[in-house]
């Protein structure tokens, strides 16, 4: 990130999200590097931007076709890469060819000459980052989404390089270590493909049992389920889904029908407080041993510094008792014993001893032996000449606007974040005591603010087709008209995700939570409301 | 009901083709660069060799000669303010600071001097007669070091209120019998720090990692000059009205405890800080997924406060307001700890 030449943030305000790899990118702009934000907000990223892109919200794939699009009508893409590597280059071309410049400004409300200039700067980089976060995933065509950038990538070359790449950056702290271990509807661990039966013979015969041959549900799938009554019994075990889901109100109905729901957390949650049966557990980054894997593939120990509250149990202890009571007696089990298990069964961990992960400060995967040393970045492979293994295939998407459409009923468009000091549905930040943190407000643009007649602070409803709830009302310049902003980190003062649309990406199941139309009214004057948000019924 | 839910989740999108890990492409390596120029340089009449663009202090640390630093840190630029790491070049008028003097070929550098000697034991009396060194283990070793008598300078005077006020460039001379000092009140403008500027030496370290160094926020820098000069918010105003994020890197890197995490401060006021009871865990923050480590400072069982190594290349020391001081929630969970 810091010798790179070109780094584009598309969706992603990294500087209050990932503050810390902020400071690596501020690195690289302070030698040279120029920063594209690709924000509808312009957010405290945005301003250290050299240029700033406010698209229209869910309007991406028409932006990034578009910059596809005039890279190869100028001529500008990487011909012996595309030629190399990747396949399905003509039908991409086909497919963005109707991606003018001059329909993309309809469609985005980015200018052409900027769209035109990112395009060319991007593509005549020597090298160039393309990171992406929230703001690409959390829409009804998540994956979509990110093929269009990766398109963008294969294009230009700009992939398994130094200091080229594509960075989805994570946003918990072992999300990606989740899913390498099989966290996943599809996969076993170090993402071996559970449909596959060379694969998974391979984990019956470690595991004597026959692992199911068919994938999962992800998490929506399981909502969905609970809708036709086919999913009965749930275990949750460290997130907050009452809270974090969108659609709260369904999701709530769907919690509470179910037959079983246990949760396993290290604090009361409100979902904790639907569960028939709560596991308190022991705070994995300091109550137990173990490892975390970063957004850049680093595996690095998590340790024990103090001891969990009287009753709560370490992850393993519990599991290892709750497979106990099933059955299956897996005896006494340190952490290093289950990591040592992994990197018998997953190739891509298996150099990674913890004398290693001690001894290096952790290690990025792939790591196939323990003479290997990790590997700084993925997919070098595609530089060999020919090409290692199967060509990178570039995909035709297409842009389809936000499923919650805006109309006369619901003119504002909101979205959906979060800020510096706080974290997700608040579960962890709210137990300190930040001195940058503001009761939660309605954000809105001052343009928007005159045409409704606020004023600052002022109550007002705030209502989707599914929900309404009251907040007050501030007025924040980096806002366009039309846009407003909530976070999601005081759901118990304003329930965001009352709001919200539940339409998910059939590929990844993620939920639109960044699109959502609104109306805003004015209250009637009713002295001393409350700061609470109720729930009303849906108009 | 839409039209998704009438249909079977478990069959209702496109079995993706099972996919196996990648190949294995090349190791990827960052690109190296030729091997620089070696430089030979004789330090007390000893001849060293060391690559091309290598500080003295660097090359003095490399053959063990332990020099001292105040305002140097490995992770910040060098700003040459404190003056304690000055050696003897030969053919230079002044002493120089090893911490940011490139070697150059054929230096002879002498370390151990009475000149270099004295001008150090300068620094540090000048230093503990005019701050409170009294948190600051690392001053006091050099003073012992350097047989440093801060007191031949006078009783301290009494602090002057607040230095804020003063007017740039106005001095009040003393009658010599007392030692002027930079004694203030400790400031406290909100939850999470305490700066008691009454200890701060002035060695940048804090500007530097607020400003282009690491977070980038410039919220303090150095007002005022001579002996006024002090660290200051844009006019002095209180921290919360400031641009400062609260990230705590500023903390991170003051060598007097002149900056202060609440949670030690108020322990050491109470007299329950204790050093000796306390271990050291490296973890990875809860947060986001870019990996910081972070390291726990427990006593009697409760994190006290939490820093960051700088010998990692993902933080270099430095943590966000939310792995700093948002660790809160693991505590409020033991039994009869009092919910905050």
């Amino acid at each position: 990130m810091e010798d790179t030449d070109l780094v584009i943030l598309w969706g992603s305000n990294a500087r209050e999200t990932h503050p810390i790899f902020f400071h690596h990118v501020l690195k690289g702009v302070r030698k040279g590097a120029r920063l594209y934000v690709v924000d509808p907000r312009r957010t405290s990223s945005a301003r250290w931007a050299d240029v700033w892109l406010g698209l229209d919200v869910g309007s991406d794939i028409a932006l990034a076709n578009a910059i596809g699009s005039e890279i190869i009508a100028a001529g500008l893409q990487n011909r012996a890469f595309i030629e190399n590597a990747t396949s399905d280059f003509g039908a991409y071309r086909e497919a963005v060819q109707p991606y003018t410049l001059e329909n993309a400004e309809k469609l985005t409300g980015v200018p052409a000459s900027v769209i035109r200039e990112l395009a060319h700067a991007y593509a005549r980089a020597d090298r160039a980052q393309l990171c992406w976060t929230l703001g690409i995933t959390e829409h009804h065509n998540a994956v979509d989404n990110v093929l269009a950038l990766i398109n963008l990538a294969l294009l230009t070359g700009h992939v398994g390089r130094y200091g080229s790449g594509v960075n989805p950056l994570r946003g918990q702290n072992n999300v990606q270590g989740g899913g390498d271990m099989g966290a996943l509807p599809d996969r076993l661990p170090g993402f071996q493909h559970v449909e596959n039966a060379e694969l998974r013979a391979k984990f019956d015969k470690a595991w004597n049992v026959k692992v199911p041959p068919k994938k999962g549900l992800h998490l929506s799938g399981m909502f969905e389920a609970m809708e036709l009554g086919k999913f009965h019994a749930l275990y949750v075990i460290g997130e907050n889904p009452l809270q974090s889901e969108a659609d709260q109100r369904r999701c709530e109905r769907l919690l509470r029908g179910l037959e079983f729901l246990v949760v396993q957390d290290i604090l009361l949650t409100p979902t904790g407080e639907l569960a028939h049966v709560v596991l308190p557990a022991a705070a994995g980054w300091c109550e137990s041993e173990g490892t975390v894997t970063s957004s850049e593939r680093r595996v690095q120990r998590v340790r024990k510094a103090v001891d969990p509250p009287v009753g709560a149990r370490d992850d393993i202890e519990i599991l290892s008792d709750l497979a106990g009571r099933l059955g299956h007696h897996w005896g006494r089990l340190t952490a290093e014993d289950i990591w040592n298990e992994v990197r018998r069964l997953s190739p891509v961990h298996a150099g990674m001893s913890y004398a290693r992960l001690e001894a290096l400060g952790g290690i990025q995967w792939p790591c196939y032996d323990e003479s290997h040393p990790g590997e700084l970045f993925l997919h070098s492979r595609l530089w060999q000449r020919p090409v290692v293994g199967p060509r990178a295939q570039f995909s035709v998407v297409e842009f389809e606007p936000p499923v919650d459409a805006l109309d006369e009923t619901y003119p504002i468009r909101l979205t959906t974040g979060r800020r510096l000091d706080s974290f997700n549905t608040g579960v962890q930040t709210s137990r300190y005591r930040s001195p940058l943190r503001e009761p939660e407000r309605l954000d809105l643009s001052p343009e928007d603010g005159a045409r409704y007649g606020l004023t600052e602070g002022e109550r007002v409803r705030v209502s989707s087709r599914r929900a309404s709830v009251e907040v007050q009302v501030r007025f924040d310049p980096s806002l366009r008209p039309g846009l407003a902003f909530l976070t999601i980190h005081f759901q118990d003062v304003v329930a965001t995700n009352l709001l919200t649309i539940d339409a998910t990406d059939p590929k990844s199941g993620t939920a639109e939570f960044k699109a959502t139309a609104i109306r805003i009214d004015k209250l009637a004057e009713r002295p001393g409301a409350q700061g609470r948000a109720r729930l009303q019924p849906a108009p | 009901m839409d039209q998704r839910d009438q249909k079977d989740p478990w069959l209702s999108h496109q079995p993706r083709p099972p996919v196996i890990p990648t190949p294995r492409g090349p190791v990827p390596v960052p690109p190296t660069f030729p091997p620089r120029r070696q430089l030979s340089l004789t330090v007390n009449g000893r001849k060293v060799s060391v690559a091309e663009g290598t500080t003295l202090l660097e090359a003095l640390r490399g053959i063990g000669i332990d020099t001292p630093t105040l305002c140097y840190l490995e992770t910040l630029t060098p700003v040459n303010v404190c003056r304690i790491c000055v050696v003897e070049v030969e053919g230079s008028r002044t002493l120089v600071p090893a911490c940011s003097r490139k070697v150059e070929e054929g230096m002879v550098v002498k370390t151990d001097t009475e000149r270099v000697r004295l001008s150090r034991r300068l620094v540090v009396e000048f230093l503990a007669s005019s701050v409170d060194v009294s948190t600051s283990p690392q001053i006091q070793a050099y003073m012992n070091r350097y047989g440093a008598r801060p007191q031949r300078f006078g009783p301290a005077s009494p602090p002057a209120g607040h230095r804020d006020a003063a007017r740039a460039g106005y001095h009040e001379a003393t009658d010599g019998s007392r030692a002027a000092t930079v004694g203030q009140p400790v400031k406290k403008d909100n939850e999470l720090y305490y700066r008691d500027y009454g200890k701060c030496i002035l060695c940048y370290k804090c500007v530097e990692a607020c400003g282009t160094d690491a977070q980038n926020t410039f919220a303090i820098a150095v007002a005022g000059h001579g002996f006024e000069a002090r660290i200051s918010t844009e006019h002095a105003i209180p921290l919360p009205e400031s641009a400062c994020v609260y990230c705590g890197n500023c903390i991170g890197v003051c060598p007097t405890g002149a900056l202060m995490f609440a949670s030690e401060y108020e322990m050491r006021q109470s007299g329950t800080w204790d050093e000796s009871r306390q271990t050291q865990t490296d973890t990875i923050c809860p947060y986001c997924g870019v990996g910081c480590t972070t390291t726990l400072h427990v006593q009697d069982g409760k994190i006290v406060k939490v820093t960051s190594p700088l010998d990692k290349d993902v933080t270099r020391g430095h943590l966000c307001v939310k792995g700093r001081f948002g660790w809160q929630f693991v505590q409020i969970r033991d039994p009869g700890s009092e919910r905050r």
